[in-house]
């Protein structure tokens, strides 16, 4: 499902860097081809609906609606990848989702959304299309897309299925000690 | 071995919905030798397919059909497609339940003697006295393995446990434990005891949790007198011109509609399934629906004055591990109105995955605050409150004006607005918890709104006069006497404590009652 894919081997991060046009999401995505690439953690996201700088603003948003240091951004790009899936077969949804992030980037000025440095003040620009269903769409996704991966549990400390391992009755179920 | 009955067989007894209350009455009732057909809406999904996965668990086994949430409560925006988080499936909701098992205290039998009227509550005395349950009330625990009945043990505490003990030896509150729970400590009636899985609310894949599923249903399919068709939607019970009910027609697996004769019809489908159906079969000679005389079906919906806090802690908690709700502070459970409201309410453990919470903790949130909170997760300890909540003639389940389901049945319609008795408790509550974490030395505490319903109740209840419910004391329909509820829709006030041992105990009394009345002739 998820089409995120690794570099190649042999691909430096200066191939990547390479094969990148427009700089965005804070410069730690580039967009290129029909990809959002990753350089610094070597993996890209194809799109293949929505304009791969819409997703890579996308990429932002989902970070900044949800925002977690400690989550690297291929969990918030998997997290809004199935609105390229369903841009691909539902027209009305590339709309809404083209629309809303070239509004946003309007908003923005010179630069676009992703150009803003601080993250309050791109906070400010989603408070503003709080209610719109362009975020609403995008903010509900991701309580499902984003939390619901399995990959990102251990991030959080969550240890997700347990009878296979017998339950925790041997595994620290009541192993606090700090009180 | 099972029994099968046919279609056109009247001599049994048809029970609508096999969970906590219909899955015990028709264990009863065959045991006593009595025909009885079960129809379950879902499928029946053995323990050891249930899954330790919050959202794919809840595809698996909650209720798919379409319903809308209404009126105030926040529900009502948040999830207005998820008024309630319950089961269809064989079991019904005592697959997902926590396991928790209280007895109603004497006074909350007796909660408009006791409260006096309170302004905009239907508040009402049940028809019934604990002291009258209680024989039964044993029964259920026997039944059920209730922890700390029937000389079993208590189950160990866990870490969530462990943070709820300590605040509240800090808050100075006496009655904290790890609680009464339908959950073995130690292996019992064939089933294994708790290897502290957590998982409780996705189906306990060890069978240790009581359920219908793995218990009173197949000890009532091996007496020969218990026939369980899963994937049978009742759409409408049929009358005679007498005004008996004579029949039950469902939709079968094929979506085909079925008609299943019967001598005496139980509903046991939720105090949503219920109160629909029953409106649901209006006829001419009852256009307001069957056994609605006194205009009551559907209303009085209570839900129980919930809410959560979650505190978050500077060290590890991992709170998800372990039974998930046994721990309980009972102190606030009395009814002492200088706290500002009538009833009271229980503390108990919970814990959700990361998922869920993500979902339920501040439904809609976004931002750094949001966040922050999650950034806890495995320093995080939590509970749950559950009161009594104020039943009001205007909070109801009502047909959709213009939806329908797939058969052309109105779908339900779940209208609710807290009383102000609600929102007094449930701020008292907020309060209490955020001092108990906050005496342990947590760094910060959420007051998380109440989830989609769990406990859903009086919609159809009893009442010793005809016009003020539907049911009398043995949940037999005040109109019809071969129609009965076996239900938490019967439930007159909701009581403070988690409904499902009542709803088993009324079970109990009312397949004894039904079997006398068949021994006399007279139903």
């Amino acid at each position: 499902m998820v089409t995120i894919y690794e570099a190649q081997k042999g691909l430096s991060r200066r191939d990547l860097l390479r094969r990148g046009g427009a700089l965005g999401a804070g410069a730690l995505l580039v967009v290129g081809g029909h990809a959002v690439i990753s350089p610094t953690h070597a993996w890209g996201l194809e799109t293949t609906a929505l304009k791969p700088e819409t997703m890579a603003t996308l990429i932002q948003v989902a970070r900044d609606t949800y925002p977690h240091d400690h989550v690297p951004d291929r969990f918030y790009a998997i997290a809004v990848k199935s609105h390229d899936e369903k841009a691909a077969k539902d027209p009305a949804h590339k709309e809404l989702i083209e629309t809303g992030i070239a509004e946003l980037d309007r908003k923005a000025g010179p630069g676009g959304y992703s150009g803003i440095g601080w993250e309050d003040d791109r906070v400010a620009l989603l408070e503003e299309i709080e209610d719109t269903p362009f975020f609403q769409t995008v903010r509900g996704g991701l309580v499902v897309g984003l939390y619901n991966q399995k990959d990102l549990w251990p991030l959080f400390g969550y240890e997700g299925e347990s009878y296979s391992k017998g339950g925790y009755i041997a595994r620290g179920f009541d192993d606090i000690e700090w009180l | 071995m099972a029994a099968k009955y046919d279609l056109d067989d009247d001599k049994v007894v048809v029970i609508i919905g096999s969970g906590a209350g219909g899955g015990t009455l028709g264990n009863e009732l065959a045991h006593k030798g009595i025909d009885v057909v079960i129809l379950e809406a879902g499928p029946r999904i053995e323990y050891d397919e249930f899954v330790n996965d919050e959202w794919d668990s809840f595809a698996q086994l909650s209720w798919p059909d379409q319903r809308t949430a209404s009126g105030g409560w926040r529900v009502a925006k948040d999830f207005p497609g998820l008024p309630a988080w319950i089961v269809r499936a064989v079991g019904g909701t005592t697959t997902h339940w926590a396991g928790a098992s209280l007895r109603l205290q004497d006074h909350e039998f007796k909660a408009l003697s006791t409260y006096g009227k309170v302004d905009g509550a239907s508040l009402l005395d049940w028809p019934l006295t604990l002291a009258e349950l209680e024989p039964y009330y044993d029964k259920a625990e026997d039944k059920m393995g209730v922890t700390r009945t029937h000389g079993i043990e208590g189950l160990p505490g866990n870490n969530n446990f462990k943070i709820l003990k300590a605040g509240a030896d800090k808050l100075g509150y006496k009655e904290c434990h790890t609680g009464n729970m339908a959950i073995n400590s130690a292996e019992r009636d064939d089933r294994m005891g708790c290897q502290q899985t957590g998982f409780c609310f996705q189906g306990c894949k060890w069978g240790a949790k009581w359920s219908t599923l793995y218990t009173e249903i197949p000890k009532g399919e091996a007496t020969g007198k218990l026939e369980v068709r899963p994937q049978s939607h009742a759409v409408k019970i049929e009358h005679d011109a007498s005004g008996k009910v004579t029949a039950v027609v469902y939709a079968d697996k094929d979506g085909k509609l079925q008609s299943q004769k019967a001598r005496l019809v139980c509903v046991a489908c939720n105090s949503i399934e219920s109160p629909r159906l029953l409106l649901n079969s209006a006829s001419s000679k009852f256009p307001d629906g069957l056994a609605n005389s006194s205009g009551q079906v559907g209303k009085n919906y209570m839900r129980h004055t919930t809410g959560s806090v979650y505190g978050v802690f500077d060290k590890k908690v991992h709170f998800y591990r372990g039974t998930t709700m046994a721990g309980i502070i009972r102190d606030e459970a009395r009814h002492d109105p200088s706290r500002g409201f009538v009833g009271g309410y229980e503390m108990e453990t919970l814990a959700l995955g990361l998922p869920f919470l993500a979902a339920f903790l501040d439904p809609g949130a976004w931002g750094r605050s949001f966040t922050g909170a999650l950034d806890g997760y495995d320093s995080m300890a939590g509970m749950w409150i559950v009161g009594e909540d104020m039943p009001q003639e205007g909070n109801a389940v009502k047909l959709h004006p213009t939806l329908k389901d797939d058969h052309g049945m109105p779908i339900p319609d779940v209208w609710f607005t807290d009383h102000p008795n609600d929102v007094a408790m449930r701020d008292h509550a907020y309060g209490q918890g955020k001092a108990l974490y906050e005496a342990v030395g947590a760094t910060r505490t959420f007051p998380t709104p109440p989830y989609p319903s769990t406990h859903n109740l009086g919609t159809n209840r009893m009442s010793e006069k005809p016009g003020d419910g539907v049911v009398n004391a043995f949940g037999q329909a005040h109109d019809i006497p071969n129609l009965f509820v076996s239900d938490g829709s019967q439930f007159t006030t909701g009581g403070a404590e988690n409904p499902t041992l009542t709803i088993v105990t009324l079970a109990i009394r009312q397949a004894d009652q039904i079997a006398k009345m068949m021994q006399q002739g007279t139903i």
